[in-house]
């Protein structure tokens, strides 16, 4: 086993910037939406369009480190097999003290059902959320490009049902990094850049 | 709201300017007092040889007025200051005080000498009054600046000629001879006093009708109307309410509900100043990080968020008004006069109970501008409150936005035959009017003939509800609404459900879905963890 740099200074910067935006951005926006009480609603929309803005500005930069640095093609999805692999591992082997189906190496940071998870994630849930929110941000210029029959209604919907998503993945995604490496060894890798790479 | 600091500019002007102005007036202050001398208007009515005549009546002042102000009477007669009828020309429909029925005193027809004391005019008395008289247009009642000018309040639009109490003979109310070459002498432009002498006791007294409108707002302070502050801006009604040719602006008979015009300077005027874009513009907020505070402007009306509350001044405002109630008397027939612990009436023998209210929060409705007024010869439905003034407006109506309402609530009467509304004979000393004989069927019946209305001779009385476009009282920002006043579970706007409010309103199901996915995943994933825990100890066992 060898020790190699598995998240790039940028990369790093990425993950924890966007991670502090979403989880602010779920905050306030399940305070817009009045499920509790903590900045005033004025202050939350406020904050939420702000940080929704830096989110965008986050990701045009992190699309273009992608696209750049080739780093996409860990998001390409795995076989079936590998998947179903994934999932009898998850389901049963954990419990029986069976052996992980997937090392990681530089060339493929991410398991096979990671991979799934975060694609879903880049496009499904963050679209739905991007475009309803920028259509509810909008509003009030949707009759001028001709929009006047689209409903606020369907619009907030759509976007309270991605952020329902969006909390869901946070609640899962938590659970998987800090729990199924021995000492946060994930969590460190996520900060230092540095992981063992498993051969 | 949290971009904006304090620019240089914003310190020089608090600090620095008054400063220097402070030692410049002292310079100054001799040659300002002189000019103060010099009063603002050309013309100086006290030197006026027309003025100098004996006066004694009304009339006789316009006469000599006329021989100067050639035209003003012949302006005059084209507005609804003077024929209280105006054609709405976009619904086609005839309204203005003398066909509009109200849940006050009901309407004007044969009650003219008490509620003409609010016209413009001398002698309008009965329905043969003489709409071309130029001389009985009443002048002082607009221009009197000595504060001494009042109609008489069952005069038909006179003043006191002599001392004269009200009610007549037994009243307590002394209404002293008007001094009219004082009053013709002083007159100058209007003011919230004279604008106010009728429109502040609309509905027989004090605040009683309007709820926006009350004697507080003679002299208000800023936080009761921040345009009108005494000490401040000290706007006066005409400031906003313009006049082009006596014709004044802003009538509540065709609302502009919502002002697209934007701000109105010379050359670019739409002759009404009476919104508040004509000054404020279509984008009247700072500008912050996101812009939905203006954004909020096409569809929400400033009076919504700046009217916090109505009926602020220390006036209450008349809420109810049960005239089925009127009539009761004493056990040895002596008229009955109730009042609250502040005094206010609450019942009297001539009209019913009341109900009065102070710092009333506004109903909110959508407005688009157009108001019909219920007709006399309309059918009505008995069983459900019937609403005497209905105006269009929704959610869907793009040019509407949401107005706050003052809603006046009573009982009045009606037909119980034809379905209709009925008027009453209320005023007079003949023994057709209501408040000499109590007998609604006289009263009714004298009403209704005179209107040329069906009457059956059967009566009851029904619930009505009339609405009232708030525009006034207009707080500081610090005072205005807050996001979830509306914002919010059973805010403002509960009422308003035909569109889909962020933060009041959400999908129940898709709300128990979303949670029950995320306390799903929250929990699948605790049982994950525990049962490899428990799966590790065994394994160690072993």
């Amino acid at each position: 086993m060898s020790v190699v740099k598995y998240y790039s200074k940028f990369e790093r910067f990425w993950h924890w910037t966007q991670a502090a935006l979403i989880i602010s951005l779920l905050v306030t926006g399940f305070e817009i939406h009045g499920t509790f009480q903590l900045f005033g609603f004025d202050k939350a929309v406020s904050y939420h369009v702000i940080l929704a803005w830096s989110l965008i500005v986050l990701w045009v930069f992190a699309i273009f480190w992608h696209l750049t640095t080739g780093e996409w093609r860990q998001y390409i999805p795995a076989s079936t097999g590998h998947i179903m692999a994934m999932v009898k591992y998850y389901a049963f082997d954990i419990f029986l003290g069976g052996g992980h189906p997937f090392h990681r190496t530089r060339q493929e940071k991410l398991n096979p059902l990671q991979r799934m998870a975060y694609l879903s994630m880049h496009l499904l849930i963050a679209p739905a959320i991007w475009i309803s929110g920028w259509f509810y941000l909008f509003y009030s210029d949707w009759p001028a490009v001709g929009l006047e029959g689209l409903s606020l209604e369907v619009v907030a919907l759509t976007h309270t049902a991605a952020a329902f998503a969006v909390l869901a993945f946070l609640v899962a995604h938590l659970y998987l990094a800090l729990t199924m490496s021995s000492n946060f060894a994930d969590l460190k890798s996520m900060l230092t850049g540095y992981g063992e790479e498993e051969k | 709201m949290f971009l904006r600091d304090k620019s240089l500019f914003s310190i020089l002007s608090t600090w620095l300017l008054p400063g220097l102005l402070f030692l410049f007036n002292s310079a100054v202050s001799a040659s300002s007092a002189d000019l103060a001398e010099i009063k603002k208007s050309t013309a100086d009515h006290s030197k006026f040889e027309q003025l100098q005549r004996e006066f004694k009546t009304g009339p006789d002042v316009t006469k000599a007025c006329l021989e100067c102000h050639t035209e003003a009477s012949k302006q005059l007669h084209q507005t609804k200051h003077w024929n209280w009828k105006f054609t709405n020309p976009e619904t086609g429909q005839t309204v203005g005080k003398q066909v509009v029925i109200n849940n006050f005193c009901l309407s004007v027809e044969t009650n003219y000498p008490r509620c003409t004391s609010c016209h413009i005019g001398y002698g309008w008395k009965d329905a043969s009054f003489d709409f071309t008289s130029e001389e009985n247009v009443d002048c002082l009642v607009c221009h009197d600046t000595t504060g001494t000018y009042k109609k008489y309040p069952a005069g038909s639009g006179h003043p006191a000629y002599v001392d004269k109490l009200f009610p007549p003979k037994k009243g307590k109310k002394l209404f002293k001879a008007v001094d009219l070459n004082k009053v013709a002498q002083g007159v100058g432009k209007t003011s919230r006093q004279t604008c106010g002498a009728c429109h502040f006791y609309g509905g027989g007294g004090d605040g009683v009708k309007h709820g926006d409108l009350d004697s507080s707002m003679t002299n208000p302070g800023k936080s009761l109307d921040v345009h009108m502050d005494k000490d401040g801006l000290n706007f006066v009604c005409a400031d906003c309410h313009t006049t082009d040719g006596h014709d004044t602006k802003g009538s509540r008979y065709n609302i502009t509900a919502k002002d697209t015009h934007g701000v109105d300077i010379i050359g670019k005027d739409d002759k009404s100043r009476a919104s508040c874009e004509s000054c404020h513009g279509l984008q009247p907020h700072p500008e912050t990080a996101d812009s939905k505070l203006n954004e909020h402007v096409d569809r929400i009306a400033c009076q919504t968020c700046h009217i916090p509350t109505y009926a602020r001044g220390g006036k209450p405002t008349k809420t109810w008004w049960d005239w089925s109630t009127a009539g009761r008397k004493t056990a040895d027939g002596k008229p009955i006069k109730e009042k609250d612990e502040n005094g206010y009436v609450t019942y009297v023998t001539k009209k019913g109970n009341f109900e009065w209210g102070e710092n009333l929060v506004p109903e909110y409705h959508w407005l688009s501008g157009n108001t019909r007024f219920r007709s006399l010869g309309e059918k009505i439905d008995p069983s459900e409150v019937t609403k005497l003034n209905v105006f269009e407006g929704s959610y869907e109506d793009e040019n509407a936005r949401i107005w706050p309402f003052k809603v006046m609530r009573g009982k009045q009467a009606y037909d119980k035959v034809n379905n209709t509304l009925a008027v009453a004979h209320l005023f007079g000393k003949d023994k057709d009017a209501y408040w000499k004989s109590y007998s609604w069927s006289k009263a009714l019946e004298n009403a209704m003939k005179a209107a040329g209305a069906e009457f059956s001779g059967e009566y009851d009385f029904l619930e009505t509800e009339m609405y009232w476009p708030l525009s006034h009282m207009i707080a500081p920002k610090e005072e205005s609404l807050g996001c979830t006043d509306c914002h919010s579970k059973n805010g403002r706007l509960a009422n308003l459900t035909d569109f889909y409010l962020p933060g009041r309103d959400n999908n129940k199901w898709l709300d128990g879905i979303g949670w029950l996915a995320v306390a799903g995943t929250l929990g699948g994933v605790s049982i994950h963890g525990l049962l490899r825990i428990i799966a590790n100890r065994r394994r160690k066992r072993k």
